[in-house]
């Protein structure tokens, strides 16, 4: 295959030549980018909570009317002995959170009591004795609460729990040597020691902010007596979350009337917590895929489109060639490869565009950077699509009979 | 001559139905996105208060102690309690409102309604005159009620027709934790977007539903809401808010404009060294007084996510225009035996440029309508998001006019350089050929 009197054939359609080149670099500029952020995004929103998620549901209990942390704390301690009672349940917690909440609590640890700087942050969980089973967690070192450490508080007590729990992630961050168990370590409202330590569990906020500790959850002996009420975070027998989500609410009702469950989120299965969560990350996904398929089509369509023009223009020439000897396969091949040369030209614009893009993201919207095999998988993708693209107009052009040759336009 | 053109157009655009209609989709396709994240975009960066956004203040101090001190550092978001009673009380402003978000326990009279919790605002007197709320029933209360910690309380139109049925209901009693509070005032519809004055609760949420003087809920020790930071050895519990070290109030000041502001920022200034000799604050002052739109900015309130797919809507119109251009150029060009006639026969060449541009305004007309479509159903689609400002997601009047305008400008800056090339077709040569 010649592809110098190609190259000449093209300097004569300069305009259109520069325009498909053109819309393949910017497609492909797009579509690198779009590729990398859904990949962001889905892998953002398949990460692990560390719970046990499919038996799990959870109820935010609010009550009415005001009443003293006592009064509360007796109340919490009924609606669990209520929950515990049901047949489909098989245990049940009071905290004041749960991953993937949104908002929750969240307080600097510090090794030394005199230290100026947090060493980290971490997310706060409030937890009884049935805390790790309820959600499933995996102890890996240490011990759990024991019941008679669990005390109650109201949300704007300070914060001094005697014993801990921590999570892995924490504990690596706070005992690189992996001594955590009997550590003492500093909160807000004090020291305390680290009991046990949990495989995993993720924090309350997904968001970007919270992302440098994901993982670092603390787990504190208490329970959140307030008259706002808590969560209490239901483990159903297996098989049965169905049967326990719609039965939990109406005894909780008909022990005690005197309560708000909200209709949209007052009682949410883990799957619809999961969803809600990252409901912004998937919609991106979502809208970064379809934008990158309607441009893909949109592309394919201009090249189908200047292709066929180009080919009806030459049709004389065609026929020419043909008279001359040429197969049609040659013919074929001239505009494989004329769409080929185009697509490449192309793509080395998109593959810099690409990058230049990355970079403006990178500082506007604190992005990751880029890395080579999206721009590789959009490089080839355009390619492919361009030969795919022009198949159709140069099957055309291949059939054009040498007699035309012949005939005057 | 124009009427004659879009007949030549028509027929044109009639003889290659397929290459028309995938002209008319592409500038469809780009401007349906662009539309759609642009009208997200606007809506979200409007000013709240317009016409007296600049006249709105809010000053930051820094109360904090030694503990990471970094010279230059942002201060504090929300001000002390102390802080914020004392710029208050001092009156530096036209006018002046302490507040924070709360939720109060309504226990309504009716039988067979159930008690539930609102989301309230407790504030200070000139809340409704400074934000210029607009008042359906009655008014709100005065300093003297908020010196009283008088049992007042205004509410929305919403709250207003779920209680009373949409009927003045100033002068009733309304049950919230247990106390009987007085109704004042009914607010009409009211919802600045974004939220400016409390940006914890969300940044397009509606507002409140319960309004009440600051000094009332925390007699009753109401629940507030929103974030309280607190330092040193300040544990903030419920109790002792009013001494804590803990900023938990968003302070907000009106001023008669930027000369006043600068007046105002000495008086910050001032004040923080004032503090820092009575020993209260330790830093050296540093105080900041942004207005309401440099406030918005500050705290990034538009999303991310939202600039991000304005972008993108745009990358992706750019694709289109690229696209029509070439496809135009296409389609001119193959008519190059009719243009040669055209001009063989005494047209201009002007006179083709024109024909041919009347040409692309009219796929780009097409094309503006069908993006317009597209851009409404990108709007639904956001609608049914589930962001707090999906719902703000609407086309106006000047977004739709825009859409016209970007549609047919761009189809017709699409059609110039495919217009030119046809242009210079030689006549002769053309009919040479035939």
């Amino acid at each position: 295959m010649q592809i110098k009197p190609i190259l000449s054939a093209l300097r004569r359609h300069k305009a259109g030549t520069f325009l498909i080149a053109m819309q393949i670099a910017l497609t492909l500029a797009i579509v690198c980018n779009a590729l990398f952020i859904i990949h962001q995004r889905l892998a953002h929103l398949s990460e692990p909570t560390g719970i046990d998620e499919p038996d799990i549901f959870v109820i935010q209990n609010e009550w009415v009317g005001s009443s003293t942390t006592d009064q509360a704390d007796a109340k919490i301690l009924e609606d669990l002995r209520v929950l515990r009672e049901l047949s489909s349940v098989q245990d049940v917690t009071s905290s004041n959170s749960y991953p993937l909440r949104g908002g929750g609590w969240d307080d600097g640890i510090k090794l030394k009591p005199d230290q100026l700087q947090d060493t980290t942050g971490s997310t706060v969980y409030f937890a009884d004795d049935h805390f790790v089973d309820t959600l499933g967690l995996k102890l890996i070192a240490g011990r759990n609460f024991r019941a008679e450490e669990i005390s109650r508080m109201d949300w704007r007590d300070r914060l001094g729990p005697a014993q801990v729990m921590v999570t892995k992630a924490l504990a690596d961050k706070l005992f690189p040597q992996g001594d955590a168990v009997g550590k003492t370590i500093y909160l807000v409202g004090g020291p305390t020691t680290i009991v046990g330590v949990v495989q995993m569990l993720q924090a309350q906020s997904v968001d970007r902010w919270a992302a440098d500790f994901a993982y670092r959850s603390l787990i504190v002996p208490k329970r959140l007596a307030t008259s706002l009420g808590v969560f209490y975070i239901v483990r159903a027998r297996p098989g049965q979350l169905d049967a326990a989500m719609r039965t939990a609410p109406k005894a909780l009702f008909e022990h005690n009337p005197r309560r708000v469950l909200d209709d949209e989120a007052g009682v949410l299965s883990f799957a619809q917590v999961r969803s809600r969560a990252y409901e912004r990350d998937r919609g991106m996904a979502i809208l970064m895929g379809v934008i990158c398929v309607v441009l893909l089509a949109i592309t394919a369509a201009g090249i189908v489109g200047l292709t066929s023009f180009w080919v009806g223009q030459r049709r004389k020439q065609i026929g020419v060639r043909r008279a001359l000897g040429a197969t049609r396969r040659d013919i074929l091949n001239y505009f494989m490869t004329e769409n080929l040369l185009i697509s490449s030209a192309g793509a080395l614009i998109g593959v810099l565009l690409a990058i230049a893009i990355n970079l403006w993201l990178v500082t506007r919207f604190e992005m990751n950077r880029l890395s080579l095999v999206y721009v590789l998988a959009g490089v080839v993708i355009l390619l492919l699509l361009g030969q795919g693209a022009v198949l159709a107009p140069a099957m055309r052009a291949s059939r054009v009979p040498p007699v035309e040759a012949t005939r005057s336009v | 001559m124009f009427g004659y053109y879009l007949d030549l157009a028509l027929r044109s655009l009639r003889r290659n139905k397929m290459l028309t209609a995938l002209m008319v989709l592409a500038i469809a396709l780009g401007i349906g996105a662009s539309m759609t994240t642009l009208t997200v975009l606007h809506v979200l960066s409007g000013d709240p208060m317009p016409g007296r956004s600049a006249t709105l203040f809010y000053p930051q101090l820094d109360p904090q102690d030694m503990d990471g001190y970094e010279p230059g550092k942002e201060p504090m978001q929300q001000v002390t309690w102390i802080d914020g009673m004392n710029l208050l009380h001092a009156k530096r402003g036209l006018r002046q409102a302490l507040m924070t978000g709360g939720a109060v326990p309504v226990q309504p009279a009716q039988s067979g309604m159930d008690p539930f919790y609102s989301d309230a605002r407790y504030t200070s007197n000139d809340f409704f005159a400074m934000f210029q709320v607009p008042f359906l029933y009655g008014r709100g209360w005065s300093e003297a009620d908020d010196n009283d910690k008088a049992r007042v309380v205004v509410i929305t139109r919403t709250l207003n027709e779920k209680l009373f049925a949409g009927k003045d209901s100033t002068g009733q009693t309304l049950r919230m934790g247990d106390t009987a509070f007085r109704i004042i005032g009914v607010l009409d519809s009211w919802r600045p977007n974004p939220h400016f004055y409390d940006m914890n609760m969300g940044n397009y949420v509606a507002s409140e539903d319960v309004f009440l003087p600051l000094t009332t809920a925390r007699e009753l020790r109401f629940d507030h809401n929103g974030s309280t930071d607190c330092w040193g050895t300040g544990g903030g519990d419920e109790e002792h808010m009013e001494t804590a070290p803990c900023v938990w109030l968003q302070f907000w000041v009106q001023l008669s404009g930027v000369s006043d502001a600068a007046t105002y920022k000495e008086f910050l200034v001032h004040y923080s060294q004032e503090q820092k000799a009575m020993g209260r604050f330790q830093r050296p002052p540093n105080v900041r007084l942004p207005t309401l739109m440099e406030w918005l900015d500050i705290n990034k309130v538009v999303p991310g996510d939202v600039r991000l797919q304005t972008w993108l809507a745009f990358g992706f119109l750019l694709v289109c225009l690229v696209n029509t251009i070439g496809l135009m150029l296409a389609k001119f060009l193959r008519r190059s035996g009719e243009l040669g006639v055209r001009r063989a026969l005494g047209a201009s060449k002007r006179e083709v440029f024109a024909q041919l541009l009347v040409e692309s305004g009219v796929i780009g007309l097409a094309g503006g309508m069908g993006g317009l479509l597209l851009a409404f159903l990108g709007l639904w689609l956001v609608r049914k998001q589930p962001s707090d400002y999906a719902a703000l997601a609407h086309l106006d009047m000047s977004m739709l006019l825009i859409t016209f305008l970007l549609a047919v400008g761009s189809s017709l800056l699409a059609g110039l350089l495919p217009a030119w090339r046809a242009c210079q077709i030689t006549p002769a040569l053309q009919l040479k050929s035939q």
